[in-house]
């Protein structure tokens, strides 16, 4: 009798228990399943110091330099709110960044899990949306910043500039554009919020990949207290290495030019967005056509989009897939490349150095729907299985896909 | 007895059963449920003053023998290397539970040897969690309290060398008006006559002055709030318009509906002609 009256067992607290509590995970997930609620506590931490932060900020073009520095100086721990928020958004993307990269090694984003892929390339829209209107507007790299990007709506034909004039509220960024950023800024979180728990809810229809990319029923083990004890070593290593650049080196992730207050008659020599939008931002300098670059940027997240539909492996973890194994290798150095790249000014060599790179970038993406076939040609030209035919072994591969689940 | 020898050799105790007992508890090594018996047929096993080897690879076998769990059960199933003890193990499927202890010990559920320890450092852990838990709190609360330049302004120094005996002068303090009345000696006069039985809020004027030269009260009306008018009102001091409370010249409610005397802030003289008010 008293079971039935256990609180876990209510609504909404039974809801908790079977996705939180007693929810079968693989046992053999590495630390690197811990992106994930590390992202999520990430997400936690901006809201919470964003809040905060607009009790004290004023959106308004002579106003708001001051109520930063206000903040920094004045407001009781307000150093504190603006240095977490400002590395926390560096640390949302370092640790979104592994977290992707974790689901392109181990084919997390394979059938059926295409769902909770396209998903969090969604989340990862809203937070570069997020993170842009974000970084303020009136500094001299956020000013600059704001209008380089939001001039590339100009390349749209026919309507591009009078887009341009209405996003801006203006003829140029000013205080419109100000007052209309921070508004959407306060909003999106959320939105990324409950894209997360949709996120959630599409991995949980099937449970999570794990490092061998194989069914896991056999070996499931509770949520809870296994992986919640994981997931807290995680984010006390988060917390640590949050720490050191909250404390000791807030500024270094950022550009000194942002503490001159916005001048719009001088552009300052070298532009840079901030450096989590660096590899994308290398993408679209490397193509000299304004269009050209626009549409390499939409093709990035065509190609991210995509990914789950054209892959033609039928093994998940590159563990097992030798080919696949270094060519993640090597398209993590391209985006590291690409990252070096988009701070470098836009000379020889660095411009073709920068063309390579990004062909690099979508040469992976290209080669993914032969890279599977290839690799399940060169298993059953290996002779592993003697007594199978090729038609066999693809045969038993397929099936294996439906069981692999 | 078993268990202690096999522990202080843990790179082959997992290669070791225990012969010689049929109990089936799970030695430190690859826990067997099995007996002498079968402990001889499926490995050809050697003893040796209670460690045992497997055969044929008896010097490299425990070298590169990689201490799957599914070893204990691929033990049915003839030889050591016809037949990897993964798919043995699938082909076999059994309800046992089995435990690889070449990684390390295993204590099972409820064993009491190093529970005090774990519970220590896991107390530690969680008095940590609450103490950043507190300090973030604490944090995001305080920073809704007055920040450094609203205290700038809390107080305020006032020089009255200009202020003549009879003038009143109001300042700005903390957002609101405060009076400040350089008083004649007709007017401390007065102040003092007053019997205190006469007042709705008993107050000696010496309590309500540091030096009685001075008068310095908060111009807020105890009323609802308006700001009286200086030298007005019938008792030579001030007169609220909004609804005709009346004060002296001491600042105390005398007629009207007003129930308190003008508020005095906490005020000191720095010098004799500077004020210093909160």
């Amino acid at each position: 009798m008293v079971r039935r009256l256990s609180i876990l067992k209510q609504p909404i607290f039974s809801t908790l228990n079977n996705h939180l509590i007693d929810y079968p995970t693989p046992s053999n997930l590495s630390y690197w399943w811990s992106f994930g609620s590390l992202a999520g506590l990430c997400l936690v931490i901006q809201i919470i110091t964003g809040v905060f932060l607009a009790m004290h900020y004023t959106p308004h073009v002579d106003l708001a330099f001051l109520s930063v520095e206000h903040i920094m100086r004045d407001v009781k721990g307000g150093w504190l709110l603006r240095y977490m928020h400002a590395n926390g958004a560096s640390m949302f993307f370092i640790v979104v960044y592994l977290h992707i990269f974790r689901g392109l090694y181990y084919g997390s984003y394979a059938s059926p899990r295409e769902l909770v892929w396209c998903l969090g390339v969604v989340i990862l829209l809203l937070m570069i949306v997020t993170a842009f209107i974000g970084y303020g507007k009136l500094r001299q790299m956020s000013f600059w910043g704001a209008t380089v990007i939001t001039s590339l709506a100009s390349a749209i034909p026919v309507v591009g500039d009078t887009i341009v004039t209405w996003l801006w509220g203006g003829f140029s960024v000013d205080n419109a554009t100000l007052n209309r950023f921070f508004s959407p800024h306060y909003l999106l979180p959320f939105i990324i919020a409950g894209a997360a728990i949709l996120h959630l809810a599409a991995l949980h229809q099937y449970g999570s990949n794990n490092p061998l990319g194989i069914n896991s029923s056999v070996d499931k083990i509770a949520f809870y207290p296994y992986f919640y004890v994981k997931d807290l070593v995680g984010w006390v290593a988060f917390a640590i290495f949050f720490s050191i650049f909250v404390f000791y080196a807030p500024n270094v992730l950022g550009h000194p030019d942002n503490y001159i207050p916005a001048n719009p008659m001088s552009t300052p020599a070298h532009i840079v967005p901030e450096w989590y939008f660096l590899p994308v931002y290398a993408i679209l300098r490397s193509i000299s056509n304004k269009s050209g670059g626009v549409a390499a940027i939409g093709l990035v997240f065509v190609s991210l989009f995509a990914l789950p539909f054209i892959n033609t492996s039928y093994v998940r973890s590159s563990s097992f897939r030798p080919i696949h194994q270094k060519l993640f290798w090597l398209l993590l150095a391209d985006c590291l490349l690409l990252g070096w790249i988009g701070c470098q000014p836009v000379e020889a060599p660095y411009v073709t150095i920068g063309q390579i790179a990004s062909v690099g970038f979508f040469f992976y993406f290209a080669i993914t729907p032969i890279l599977g076939k290839l690799e399940a040609r060169l298993i059953q030209n290996s002779n592993v299985c003697e007594d199978l035919s090729p038609r066999k072994l693809s045969h038993i591969f397929k099936n294996l896909l439906d069981v692999v689940k | 007895m078993m268990r202690g020898v096999v522990r202080r050799l843990p790179a082959l105790a997992r290669l070791s059963g225990s012969s010689g007992s049929s109990s089936s508890f799970c030695t430190a090594g690859v826990p067997f449920v099995h007996d002498a018996q079968e402990c001889n047929k499926g490995f050809g096993f050697q003893e040796d003053g209670g460690v045992l080897f497997r055969s044929p690879s008896r010097v490299t076998g425990f070298l590169f023998h990689r201490g799957f769990a599914s070893d204990a059960l691929a033990g049915e199933s003839a030889g050591t290397m016809a037949v990897p003890a993964t798919v043995a193990a699938l082909k076999n499927p059994t309800g046992k539970i089995t435990y690889d202890e070449s990684v390390h010990e295993r204590h099972p559920p409820g064993d009491p040897s190093k529970k005090a320890f774990t519970y220590l450092v896991l107390t530690g852990g969680r008095f940590v969690y609450a103490s950043a838990l507190r300090l973030l709190a604490l944090k995001l609360i305080l920073s809704m309290s007055a920040s450094r330049d609203v205290l700038a302004l809390a107080s305020l120094e006032v020089d009255v060398s200009n202020i003549e005996p009879g003038m009143t002068v109001t300042v700005k303090w903390r957002g609101k008006p405060v009076f400040i009345r350089h008083r004649t000696e007709q007017d401390i006069k007065l102040a003092n006559s007053v019997n205190l039985h006469e007042l709705r809020d008993p107050e000696e004027d010496s309590a309500r002055v540091i030096n009685p030269e001075w008068l310095v009260v908060v111009g807020v009306c105890t009323h609802l709030g308006c700001v009286p008018l200086p030298n007005a009102g019938d008792y030579g001091g001030w007169f609220c318009p909004c609804h005709g409370s009346h004060y002296d010249i001491s600042g105390r409610a005398r007629k009207g509906p007003a129930p308190f005397n003008l508020e005095v802030p906490t005020y000191k003289f720095m010098e004799d002609t500077r004020l210093l008010i909160g």
